[in-house]
């Protein structure tokens, strides 16, 4: 064993503190990337921190909340009908559909039904309000990505459907018109042929997003494989609606848990897509867009004559009870869960809306993506702000 | 050295001055035309749109109305930007374009400087621009920008490789450097005999085009590669702090350089100003016609830059870095190796 000098040990500490410096100047540290509230891929004010290495990101954080109006609150202080002009807002892209599932659990409580007509009107708004939602959202991906064009086109045809909506309802974005019992108003003479004259333009359009975004390498490149979702991991968060089966799950309350509405009287089809990625997600949406021009089309030549409102009192209290009704809606499951007292004023409404559910997963999801990737998968995951803040 | 215009005995200040004068008028007249005719209508028309119709006949004075507006506007600095930095980077990218205009031929005598070296020059001071992006995306003191400008860095390097390899083809084609002589060899060449079209390029060397229009679309920074502006998720990329009078520099060299790449893709590859010598035209009428001929081809060749950038979504980063190193320079390299084959054969 040789001796060490003092010289020796000198030189090892030296450098061993040489390596520690050249150590702590080699470590970078990360970036904070704060995405939003304003920012032009949030759909409004969701707000995303990322901490990102390069590009790739380590860890991201959706923070909620910017848009958090109090519904739930304000319903309890609103009457029954009152409701309805509040949850009209929530998802404001498919207003219609908000209300469905509310008047719905009223009516449930109630112990009354809506006459045959007026489930028809109702499921063939639904549709509508699906169309005209899920038209935006196939147009829009391509602003995702980059492509202008598409958004364009989307805005061009979904005015058609409002068109439509407005005719019947009197509003293009927020109609408030179901009622317990049954509707506001009949359908305009004509409306029938009009709609379905629509409903070949808007098969027109899902062709030429068909073409114009799907046919593009570009697309594909950025879509097949980004923001993988298996079946197992969307059931844990709680996904639903064309998220969950674009990963594979064949769920659809349309079918499988139907109340209210006619979906079982006409011949349709659930859509899922086995692979769980970003273009899964807008596959299924595209096909959604199809199958729900195929059920208005059908709506409208199957509709029942009859009246299209039960028998209802002027005033409407609604019996001591607890309800939950949930519907599919275009962004998935929203369900209402209204406690009643009895009295003029729902005790407490708990709103489970699809968005919420939907977007809780980004931490999971955005792990490890590139920066890009993070807009393409917030983008084809399709939340609306309303929607998750309420 | 003297020269006579009209009747004129000019000095060689008095020339250059008015080159340069000759050539800022066609460079902005152009710009402004394809911004009019692109930017507002082509694309509106393809977006079921009208585009601006209220400032003067057709909306054709809007972008006056835009350049009076953007003068208006405040001149922001970030409270934490590098100041000088900040306020030079637009200036060196509006310098880069301009500068590329210095030799591209317009007709027989209507050029800045007819440099022997042509095709070079412009290659190098169009990537000087890279410097003025780095320069605003760091000094601007905000994420969104630095990422930006490193995006515009890592692509705009990766890019210039494929379009100057891509130009290697015509220079051995034409044999030599000059941009003058490059479009008298397409003027008076011949193919296989056939010499009514004189022997432009693109026909000839039509790989080395496709991938000369395909790096000029990453240069410019265009969907689908605009990884460096891409509104979606950089908001505005490397621009994104600044306002006023030096958005508009940026604006201005955007569709500047849009306009000088055309310009230098149509003298190599579309035959330039000059029309096949077989029509037999002297060079008296091509003084007047030679102007418009090149003019009426970079309109129609920023045309097909704009109708992709409206049509396509945008790659990612890494798959665009992908596409130059594995595609485009190989193939490029190959593309050279053929050329010369041919030239030593035919």
């Amino acid at each position: 064993m040789t001796a060490i000098t003092d010289r020796q040990k000198l030189q090892y500490m030296a450098a061993k503190a040489a390596d520690a410096r050249v150590n702590v100047e080699l470590e970078t540290e990360g970036m904070i990337l704060n995405m939003g509230p304003q920012h032009p891929a949030t759909h409004g004010t969701l707000r995303i921190v990322a901490r990102l290495d390069g590009e790739q990101v380590i860890s991201a954080e959706p923070i909620a909340g910017y848009m958090h109006r109090g519904y739930e609150k304000l319903s309890e202080v609103r009457s029954f009908p009152q409701v309805t002009t509040l949850i009209n807002r929530i998802d404001w892209l498919g207003s219609f559909a908000n209300e469905v599932p509310f008047i719905l659990a009223c009516e449930q409580l109630m112990e009354i039904e809506a006459p045959p007509r007026a489930q028809w009107i109702r499921t063939l708004l639904f549709e509508m309000s699906r169309v005209a939602n899920l038209i935006l959202f196939l147009g829009d991906m391509g602003v995702q990505l980059g492509a202008v064009t598409p958004a364009f086109y989307a805005f061009r045809d979904r005015e058609f459907v409002l068109d439509q909506i407005e005719a019947v309802t009197g509003g293009r974005f927020h109609p408030n018109f179901d009622r317990i019992g049954g509707l506001l108003d009949d359908l305009p003479k004509g409306w029938l042929a009009e709609t379905k004259q629509v409903m070949v333009k808007v098969r027109r359009f899902c062709d030429e997003i068909d073409d114009l975004l799907m046919g593009a390498e570009t697309f594909e490149s950025r879509m097949r494989g980004i923001g993988v979702i298996p079946p197992d991991v969307a059931m844990q968060y709680g996904l639903s609606g064309p998220n969950a089966r674009g990963s594979g799950i064949d769920w659809d309350n349309r079918r499988d848990n139907c109340f209210g509405l006619v979906y079982p009287e006409l011949d349709w089809k659930v859509w899922t897509h086995p692979d769980g990625d970003s273009y899964a997600r807008f596959w299924v949406r595209l096909q959604e867009v199809r199958e729900a021009t195929k059920m208005i089309d059908q709506l409208c030549d199957g509709l029942p004559g009859g009246p299209i409102m039960a028998k209802v009192p002027r005033i409407i209290k609604v019996p001591t009870g607890e309800a939950y009704v949930a519907t599919e809606n275009p962004l998935g499951e929203m369900g209402y869960y209204v406690i009643s007292k009895g009295g003029l004023n729902p005790f407490r409404v708990k709103i489970r809306s699809a968005s919420f559910n939907n977007v809780s997963i980004t931490p999971w999801l955005l792990r490890g993506v590139y920066v890009p990737d993070i807009i393409t998968i917030l983008g084809s995951l399709y939340f609306i702000l309303g929607d998750i803040d309420r | 050295m003297i020269h006579t215009v009209l009747g004129l005995e000019l000095a060689y200040w008095q020339e250059t001055t008015l080159r340069v004068l000759g050539g800022l008028v066609m460079l902005l007249l152009l710009t402004g035309g394809v911004v009019y005719l692109y930017l507002f209508k082509f694309v509106s028309f393809m977006q079921s749109r009208l585009g601006p119709m209220e400032a003067g006949p057709y909306g054709s004075l809007q972008l006056l109305a835009e350049v009076g507006k953007w003068l208006q506007k405040e001149d922001i600095f970030p409270e934490d930007a590098d100041r000088k930095i900040f306020a030079l980077a637009p200036a060196i990218v509006l310098a880069s374009t301009f500068l590329m205009f210095i030799v591209i031929p317009a007709g027989p005598n209507a050029v800045v400087s007819d440099l022997g070296t042509g095709i070079y020059f412009v290659l190098a001071m169009s990537s000087l621009s890279v410097i003025g992006i780095l320069m605003a995306g760091w000094a601007s003191a905000n994420k969104y920008a630095l990422i930006g400008a490193l995006r515009a860095g890592g692509q705009l390097i990766a890019y210039e490789l494929p379009l100057v390899l891509a130009t290697i083809g015509v220079v051995v084609a034409a044999g030599s450097l000059n941009l003058q002589d490059i479009v008298a060899a397409q003027a008076n060449g011949e193919i296989f005999g056939i010499d009514w079209i004189g022997n432009p390029f693109v026909i000839t060397q039509f790989v080395a085009f496709m991938i000369f229009v395909i790096s000029v679309q990453a240069e410019l920074t265009q969907t689908p590669f605009d990884m460096p502006i891409a509104e979606s998720e950089l908001v505005a990329g490397y621009h994104v702090e600044y306002t006023g009078i030096r958005f508009l520099i940026y604006f201005i060299a955007e569709f500047a350089t849009a306009v000088a790449f055309a310009a230098v893709a149509s003298t190599l590859f579309l035959g330039g100003w000059a029309l096949p010598a077989a029509w037999g035209l002297g060079t008296g009428v091509m003084h007047v016609v030679g102007p418009i001929v090149i003019s009426t081809k970079a309109v129609l060749l920023v045309g097909v830059v704009f109708w992709v950038r409206f049509t396509l979504p945008r790659y990612r980063e890494d798959q665009l870095q992908r596409f130059a190193w594995k595609f485009l320079i190989p193939l490029a390299l190959a593309n050279i190796v053929v050329t010369a084959i041919a030239k030593v054969v035919f």
